[in-house]
């Protein structure tokens, strides 16, 4: 699981002084992509080189997006997307953590545990829906066990690292001081092995939200975002599909940058142990 | 001495725990609580598996794949590689993409897959341009940010030794930023073998070992279906630990600019 350097917010905004002319520049400069790569796809739209109806302009998507948004249509397809992505997503976080730190902790774990893990994780999680169908039909068990599934292989990976990671020298500092086994796990490593653990929920959030919309394609659910976009192919109803791709992105960005972000401030940041 | 038995007695416990998984696989696949079709005898998979490669169906699903495969990896290559270093040289190329980047890459690559099947129509385009899609973000984010890591020393003392422009970039950053570029082409094919699983599934296809998953099911073959999921498996495997492990030692290893991971 290797992580890269966490992509910051546009270094303009970083950059920006805090008087508001600066501020709305660097709005402007955030912004000036965006405005170039509409008035390209407007373009394209109204020279009616593709048929309207696989091509439309911005303005139908927008209207799409209002239209299905007042009629209470997307909200339910948002709603039940986010329930299965929480309710997977907490299946791979409690089983993730609680098998990565018995593999950190202790060797016979770690040696039974470590050869399956390292050969179902590189399988990718996709492959496996087939399988989950057959076994657990369609729907929303199969999606929910899909989506813990491959979504646990990451936070297992990180949090066993993260405790065996946690230095040695705190274990014996705080043994030392009397802390029996409980409190040593909650107070030194615990917090020891948050940073990676963190970053491992991250990780297993994002494979989650990736997998989710391609279950939710194979799965037959009834409501769902992934859905939403896959049954409006049959109507050709590409307007739609541009709204939902603009959810998916709009709540994945969402995802990251205010739950992660904020309790990484919360935790970790705060303790001083990461930038 | 005693570092070496324990690894032996991990080696040991580690193939115990494997022997034991499929034990207690074949237990429960025997007993007949569950309909053999859908859980098949672990001789059965193989045997489905022996036969495929026999008759060389299976390779050329593993051959079709792999093509769409390194198809939309060499394409993310060729569009995020330049444009990844582009913004790390140019600062206004930075702040016109970085923000396009931002605001595209949480969109999964799935989700463009029915938009694209209406654009393209079913078939290998579609596959390989999510593929494209799904490996060009990682590839762009990690050569942009290995190009803004590279020592600032290093630039000034080839300057000060008289390198031009070129040499400059040839000698200096495209060394300099190779370990993040490789971390990026590593997590870009992972990407790329998840995505090309998906899109065989959904952009039917006729080949590919997506497709015979997904064909599978219909069939209700959970054997064939097993035997397709250990050679996508095998594959990953091969490619993460042989291909780019070796590229990792031919170059940054190498050079000293990253240690081995343990374990």
């Amino acid at each position: 699981m290797s992580q890269t350097a966490p992509v910051s917010a546009p270094s303009t905004v970083a950059a920006a002084s805090a008087s508001d002319e600066s501020r709305w520049l660097a709005i402007a400069h955030a912004a000036l992509p965006f405005l170039v790569l509409a008035l390209a796809w407007e373009v394209t739209a109204h020279l009616g080189v593709f048929p309207r109806r696989l091509f439309p302009p911005l303005g139908e998507v927008a209207s799409a997006l209002v239209r299905l948004t007042a009629s209470g249509i997307l909200p339910h397809h948002v709603l039940d997307t986010l329930v299965r992505l929480a309710a997977g997503f907490a299946l791979a976080a409690v089983v993730g953590i609680a098998v990565g730190f018995a593999m950190g902790r202790s060797r016979r774990a770690e040696d039974l545990c470590l050869p399956l893990v390292s050969i179902g994780a590189p399988i990718p999680g996709l492959a496996y829906a087939p399988l989950f169908l057959l076994w657990f039909g369609l729907g929303n068990t199969s999606a929910v066990l899909l989506v813990g599934f491959v979504s646990a292989f990451p936070v297992i990976f990180n949090t066993w690292t993260g405790v065996k990671a946690v230095k040695e020298i705190w274990l014996r500092a705080a043994a030392a001081m009397g802390a029996d086994s409980r409190r040593l796990l909650h107070y030194v490593v615990l917090p020891g092995a948050l940073p990676y653990i963190l970053t491992g929920l991250r990780l297993g959030l994002a494979q989650a939200w990736r997998i989710l919309v391609g279950v939710e394609m194979l799965a037959a659910v009834p409501w769902g975002l992934g859905w939403m976009i896959f049954g409006a192919r049959e109507f050709l109803a590409t307007n739609v599909m541009l709204a939902g791709v603009a959810v998916i992105g709009a709540i994945g960005l969402a995802l990251e940058k205010i739950v992660f972000e904020r309790l990484e401030r919360f935790t970790v940041v705060r303790w001083g142990m990461m930038a | 001495m005693k570092a070496a038995t324990e690894r032996a007695q991990s080696a040991w416990r580690s193939g115990i725990a494997l022997l034991a998984a499929a034990a207690i696989y074949e237990l429960v696949a025997r007993s007949g609580m569950f309909a053999p079709a859908l859980l098949p005898a672990l001789p059965k998979v193989a045997a489905t598996l022996w036969s495929s490669l026999l008759d060389g169906s299976m390779i050329e699903h593993a051959l079709f794949t792999l093509y769409r495969v390194l198809a939309g990896l060499a394409l993310a290559i060729a569009v995020g590689l330049p444009l990844g270093i582009l913004m790390g040289r140019f600062r206004s190329v930075e702040r016109f993409l970085l923000p396009l980047v931002s605001a595209f890459m949480p969109i999964p690559s799935l989700a463009w897959m029915p938009l694209f099947i209406l654009w393209f129509g079913l078939g290998n385009t579609v596959a390989i341009l999510i593929v494209l899609y799904a490996a060009l973000f990682p590839m762009l984010l990690n050569s942009w940010s290995g190009v803004r890591t590279v020592n600032p020393l290093w630039l000034r003392a080839a300057g000060a030794m008289g390198a031009g422009e070129r040499a400059l970039f040839w000698k200096v950053i495209i060394p300099g930023a190779s370990p993040f570029i490789i971390a990026g082409l590593r997590q870009a094919f992972l990407r790329a073998w998840i995505a090309v699983v998906g899109a065989e599934m959904l952009a039917a296809s006729d080949w590919g070992l997506g497709w015979v998953i997904f064909d599978a099911k219909e069939f209700l073959n959970a054997d064939v279906m097993l035997a397709a999921l250990a050679v996508i498996g095998v594959i990953g495997f091969a490619f993460e630990r042989i291909v780019f492990g070796s590229l990792e030692r031919a170059t940054v290893l190498r050079w000293g600019m990253v240690r081995a991971a343990k374990g």
